[in-house]
């Protein structure tokens, strides 16, 4: 009898208590949540939506007012214009779309030459020299590196504009005439050069700082062992080096993967998807120009819409997959502070 | 191999890590660099092994200078404090790390990769990685690294630290008898002179960058040349007792101080008469109690610490001089009890307290 009723109030204390600590644990919790609702989640819903309608210039209304909802909105006098629901039209038109195979070839491209080349490339190569030389020198090299970051990007594309303008000007025509090269315009003529090359010289900066951190963080005593063992610097890189910052190598991968799909605003500057037709339109960019910026003035609010919605997937599915390697769950511990 | 430093320094602008060492290391001899944190032992240790670069000297292997030849050429292992385990490789592959670099072909690797496991009794341990071992079993681990290339010198810098009492006496054994078993000659780290004095054949004492002494363990403990090993070698310290003067007094010599006077051997009391103050250096398992009727100096108990196989005892003498000594547990010394003490007098030993030097040995 006894023993019952000791029982009942421990198991009622105990659901109280985890009720308790939920609730705490969702208060702390509310400011990021409403953030992340407020600029993630309702924007992508939004995203879904519009790619779902056939809103443009000419369409122009409130994308909501659809079907039924669109003599409400007029008796309350929203302006629903000729938004129509048409389902996946859209994700049909951009498959079938004259295109596509190109835009897709010209992101791959630009995303994996930009990548290995520079955002882990050229990153894992600075970190590695600025590393293996004096520490003060190598602390200013990198802060050298991080200037174009922290240039507004429009400052940063005109100078690159101005380094690859046409004959008679451009800077790089001034130092390659003497030496006997034809004056030219090479923003035009290489123009996928000068894409990965604005994008790659601030896009190293990011792995360089995590992988020079990294790297600075292995012990001494691993690399004086390998050279005692034997092994050249080149072969203390492959053997030691390398395998022990297997991870940032993998994060920034990702991380940079994603980042340099959804970037566009050095190519919107520096070329706007030309010379000629989409010659380096990538796919981010495409959405703009789809959504906010065509020939003729008519802006296809949802056609772009669906160019975005796809890369917004693409994100999530990089963005799982790296998850999952990464053993996120292994890595976030359970605060200290419960403890006490 | 043979290894003699000549006058070698380093320097890193102001900091001074070592300061003009000279000495040299016998074919398969066994010598121990000893001496206080941050005396620059371990700078000394990678300068020989070729990843400091000296700032002035020459460090000599079978007579030959190897100061330009980069660590890889000059055929060393080395164990490390940390054991340095590459973590991203199993055991057999840090084993065969060396032998892979100088591309020996691989059923050679294995195969003495496997002879040198089994020798230190690692071989059922290949597969795993550092990680999943116990610290003893890294340190053999880097032991076997270290011998599985045969190397011509062996580095050890602090490799028992890490390790438990009982360990570090196990493995303390284990590593004077590869030594001996393979006779490479070897330099051994330490700021532990029970260590030094049990494995090494010779101790270089370094304080300050500079080398003090470079003796056998007996000599070092017995013919002590400055006050600092006096003080740094033996395990409780040897007592070291301010203003003593020594005066003759007709065949025989007296040390005098406030607390005590004492008859000292002549042999010894010779070199110090008529010197003016001098410090006196007595071990205290050269110390005892007085026997009954005998005279000795009075004190009294002030602290009794157990070690076990004896009570280390510290003694208040009038005029607040403190000495420890060695008594017998069942003794039951206890605070407060009055003491006569009695010192071996053929064991004294007497320092000049301006040079820090030994009156009796130079
Ligand atoms: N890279 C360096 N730059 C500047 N000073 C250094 C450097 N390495 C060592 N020192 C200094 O040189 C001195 C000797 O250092 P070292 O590491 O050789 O000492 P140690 O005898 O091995 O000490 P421990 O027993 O603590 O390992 C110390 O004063 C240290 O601060
Ligand atoms: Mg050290």
């Amino acid at each position: 009898m006894e023993a019952v009723v000791r029982e009942q109030p421990v198991e009622v204390v105990a659901r109280r208590r985890s009720l308790r600590v939920s609730l705490e644990a969702l208060t702390f919790m509310s400011p990021t949540m409403l953030l992340v609702t407020l600029f993630f989640f309702v924007p992508v819903l939004l995203l879904l939506w519009i790619s779902l309608t056939n809103l443009s210039s000419n369409t122009f209304g409130n994308p909501l007012c659809v079907g039924g909802v669109r003599d409400v909105c007029e008796s309350l006098g929203i302006r629903a214009g000729g938004v129509e629901f048409v389902g996946l039209s859209n994700y049909r038109r951009l498959f079938s779309d004259r295109f596509f195979p190109k835009i897709l070839r010209n992101t791959l491209f630009y995303v994996f030459s930009t990548l290995t080349l520079f955002n882990v490339g050229l990153a894992l190569v600075l970190a590695l020299l600025t590393t293996h030389i004096e520490r003060r020198a190598g602390f200013l090299f990198r802060a050298i590196w991080l200037l174009p970051r922290i240039t507004p990007s429009v400052i940063y594309i005109m100078m690159w504009k101005r380094i690859a303008a046409d004959a008679p000007f451009g800077i790089l025509n001034q130092f390659l005439t003497p030496v006997g090269v034809e004056p030219r315009f090479w923003l035009r003529e290489a123009p996928w050069l000068f894409v990965i090359v604005t994008n790659g010289f601030v896009g190293a900066s990011f792995g360089m700082l995590i992988f020079s951190s990294a790297i600075e963080s292995i012990p001494r005593d691993y690399i004086m062992a390998a050279k005692v063992d034997g092994a050249t610097t080149l072969q203390i890189i492959r053997t030691i080096i390398i395998p022990l910052i297997k991870w940032p190598l993998l994060f920034v991968t990702t991380y940079q993967t994603l980042s340099l799909l959804a970037s566009f605003e050095y190519i919107l500057l520096l070329t706007n998807g030309g010379p000629g037709l989409y010659r380096t339109e990538v796919w981010s960019l495409t959405a703009y120009h789809r959504a906010l910026q065509t020939y003729f003035g008519n802006n296809q609010w949802g056609y772009g819409a669906a160019w975005g919605f796809v890369l917004v997937v693409i994100g999530i599915i990089f963005s799982i997959i790296y998850l999952r390697v990464f053993r996120f769950n292994e890595l976030v511990q359970e605060p200290k502070i419960d403890a006490l | 191999m043979r290894v003699e430093l000549r006058n070698l320094c380093k320097r890193w602008g102001n900091v001074v890590g070592v300061d003009n060492i000279s000495l040299e290391i016998k074919d398969s001899e066994f010598v121990a660099l000893l001496g206080p944190s941050g005396c620059g032992k371990t700078t000394t240790l990678l300068m020989i092994a070729g990843i400091y670069k000296p700032t002035s000297g020459e460090i000599l292997f079978d007579g030959r200078i190897v100061n330009h030849i980069p660590p890889k050429d000059r055929n060393i292992g080395m164990v490390f404090q940390s054991y340095a385990l590459y973590p991203h490789m199993t055991v057999f592959e840090n084993m065969a790390y060396p032998l892979k670099l100088q591309k020996v072909p691989k059923d050679e690797q294995r195969r003495r990769v496997q002879h040198v496991a089994d020798m230190m009794g690692i071989g059922h341990l290949l597969d795993r990685k550092p990680g999943q071992l116990s610290g003893g079993q890294q340190q053999r681990v880097a032991l076997g690294r270290a011998l599985v290339k045969d190397p011509e010198l062996l580095l050890f810098d602090e490799p028992l630290s890490n390790l438990d009492a009982r360990l570090r006496l196990t493995m303390r054994g284990e590593i004077k008898r590869r030594q001996m078993e393979l006779g490479i000659t070897s330099i051994y780290v330490t700021h532990d002179q029970v260590e030094a004095m049990t494995m090494a054949d010779r101790i270089a004492v370094i304080k300050d960058g500079k080398l003090q002494a470079y003796d056998t363990p007996d000599e070092l403990y017995e013919r002590p040349r400055t006050l600092f090993i006096a003080g740094f070698i033996g395990n409780p310290p040897m007592n070291l007792i301010n203003g003593v003067e020594v005066v003759r007094d007709g065949e025989e010599y007296l040390a005098r101080h406030q607390a005590f006077c004492l008859r000292v051997p002549a042999e010894r009391g010779k070199h110090v008469a008529a010197k003016g103050e001098v410090i006196l250096g007595i071990r205290p398992e050269d110390i005892s109690l007085a026997d009954d009727g005998q005279d000795g100096m009075r004190g009294e108990v002030y602290v009794v610490e157990p070690l076990g196989r004896d009570d280390l005892v510290n003694v208040e003498l009038p005029g607040n001089t403190f000495i420890h000594f060695l008594a017998d547990p069942a003794l039951r010394l206890k605070p407060g009890t009055p003491v006569a003490l009695c010192f071996n007098t053929e064991k004294v030993q007497f320092f000049d307290p301006r040079t820090e030097r030994s009156l009796l040995w130079h």
